[in-house]
């Protein structure tokens, strides 16, 4: 793999940057892997890259029916944050956002990683009550986290209303210091070259179209463009068509397929340094380094595939960040998009064996798979790797909808459940 | 945005009169105490997800506050039928 430094984009710029290596290779898949991960989003790409990187497992394809990243990788609103209510899913975040924190330099590619904190507003007595319980259980687990009342989150965000003339003034929030955004392209592309650097097979272009499973257990799929390939162990990262792919093999998951939308406005000057989020208005926004302001919505109440959503959404979702940013009232927004989020009853993940041998499951991450991205692959990658679950893991397992222990995280979960 | 006809008002209406309220004709075990872990949680948790045709309830919520059925497309988001509860769908996908 071509190093990236400072250094070498001088070197490249002599040669007027005709000559840079492709960023991997496109393959022509084996007959056998020993694990084949289907879907090549943020945490297909990182299962792979920490099974080559951790546990020395390189003969590993991942199959994607698009592109790498394409899915909801491309369509997220990129905050990272670690605030979870509950000790199984903080601790589970968590180890994503160590994992963040040091990501730029272990895939030596810039995921341009931004802690520039994250608000979770309150407009009611029962939303602070709630975050005082929210910050205090996150800091009795070691994760980071404050109690503002109107003034500190007015300190932070100058120009957004907080006068007590608004129809849901804002009476506090909980501030993560070290939560963010990342470049979501960055890390599908940064996972992408690490794991191809060790040999990784990332096929793209190429649908799974069924599982081939004989005595119960998977021995590998069926694809639309090069035949069978066999596996050993088989590891489905594909949000949205979870559903889909457990039809095939012969099941059913506790998820529901929703759209989710979100949409950007025309580049600005610099106007927003921080992410804030709102539960009880229901509406999110940051601002890109290009300078958009990226705005999210909740998910649509109905099941759906479409990757596009319903206008009343949007409309609900934007009239709150004007409620809060009365400045914000002219800016025009520039595209809109939608996708496909799996969502589980708990609003937690499914990180699990499943009732076909040597299957594995990594979905129902629903409305905020993308701060997990390093850590999902991470624990998948473990999961994978030894044929039981990863410790972090444990608590995710489909069958945790049979014993009754969810995990309820739909406050924490902040937004859009 | 969707405009469904709803079988109690006999007259179509925008989206937002409505909520979604999920998979359609799922029956409550009979004796829930002799239920099996796996009946119940499959019962309570598991849902169809298909992606095409669906057959899921509706409720006119700022209408007559009733329940019915629909079949629709979850790809195209196109609705083949309105039905109403206790009735059975008209249209359904191949293989079932």
């Amino acid at each position: 793999m071509q190093h990236y430094s400072g250094f070498g984009l001088l070197k490249h710029a002599l040669s007027y940057h005709e000559n840079w290596q492709r960023v991997w290779r496109n393959p022509t898949p084996k007959k056998k892997y020993d694990v084949i991960i289907v879907g090549g989003g943020g945490h297909g790409l990182a299962t792979a890259y920490y099974l080559a990187k951790e546990h020395g497992i390189t003969n590993v394809a991942v199959i994607e029916k698009g592109y790498l990243g394409g899915g909801n990788t491309a369509r997220n609103t990129t905050i990272v944050r670690s605030n979870y209510l509950w000790d199984e899913a903080a601790h589970l975040y968590e180890h994503a956002m160590k994992l963040w924190e040091g990501l730029s330099q272990d895939l030596n590619y810039n995921v341009m990683f931004s802690q520039r904190g994250v608000l979770n507003l309150g407009h009611t007595l029962q939303d602070m009550r709630d975050i005082q319980r929210r910050v205090n259980a996150n800091r009795l687990n070691g994760i980071d986290g404050e109690v503002l009342d109107t003034k500190g989150v007015q300190e932070i965000v100058p120009m957004m209303d907080c006068s007590a003339n608004t129809r849901y003034p804002v009476l506090g929030a909980s501030w993560q210091p070290r939560a963010g955004v990342a470049r979501h392209d960055a890390v599908a592309w940064g996972f992408a070259r690490a794991a191809d650097s060790y040999g990784v097979d990332l096929i793209q272009q190429t649908e799974v179209v069924d599982m081939i499973i004989e005595d119960g257990a998977i021995v590998g799929v069926k694809t639309n463009r090069h035949g069978d390939i066999k596996a050993d162990r088989v590891g489905c990262v594909v949000a949205g068509n979870s559903g889909v792919l457990a039809n095939m093999a012969g099941f059913e998951l506790p998820l529901e397929s929703h759209p989710l939308q979100a949409l950007v406005s025309e580049p600005i000057k610099p106007i927003l340094d921080t992410v804030v989020m709102s539960n009880h208005v229901h509406g999110y926004v940051s601002q890109s380094d290009k300078g958009d302001l990226v705005i999210g919505a909740g998910i649509d109440g109905y099941n759906g595939y479409g990757q596009r959503g319903s206008y009343p959404t949007i409309e609900h979702t934007v009239a709150a960040i004007i409620e809060l940013f009365p400045i914000f009232s002219r800016v025009r927004m520039n595209r809109q998009w939608g996708g496909i989020v799996d969502t589980c009853p708990d609003a937690c993940p499914i990180i699990s064996a499943t009732p076909v041998e040597n299957l594995f499951f990594n979905c129902g991450w629903g409305t905020g798979g993308f701060k997990a991205t390093p850590g999902s692959g991470n624990v998948f990658a473990a999961t994978l790797a030894k044929g039981e679950a990863h410790p972090l893991a444990k608590p995710f397992s489909m069958f945790r909808f049979y014993d009754g222990s969810l995990i309820d995280e739909h406050g924490a979960a902040g937004v859009a459940h | 945005m969707f405009y469904i006809y709803c079988p109690h008002c006999g007259e179509h209406r925008e989206e937002e009169e409505f909520h979604a309220k999920g998979q359609a004709h799922i029956a409550r075990p009979a004796d829930p105490d002799s239920c099996s872990d796996k009946e119940w949680g499959e019962y309570l948790y598991f849902r169809k997800n298909p992606r095409g045709l669906h057959h899921e309830m509706w409720v006119h919520a700022a209408g007559c506050r009733k329940f019915f059925n629909v079949t629709r497309d979850t790809v195209s988001y196109e609705i083949k039928e309105v039905y109403k509860i206790g009735e059975r769908p008209s249209v359904v996908a191949a293989g079932n």
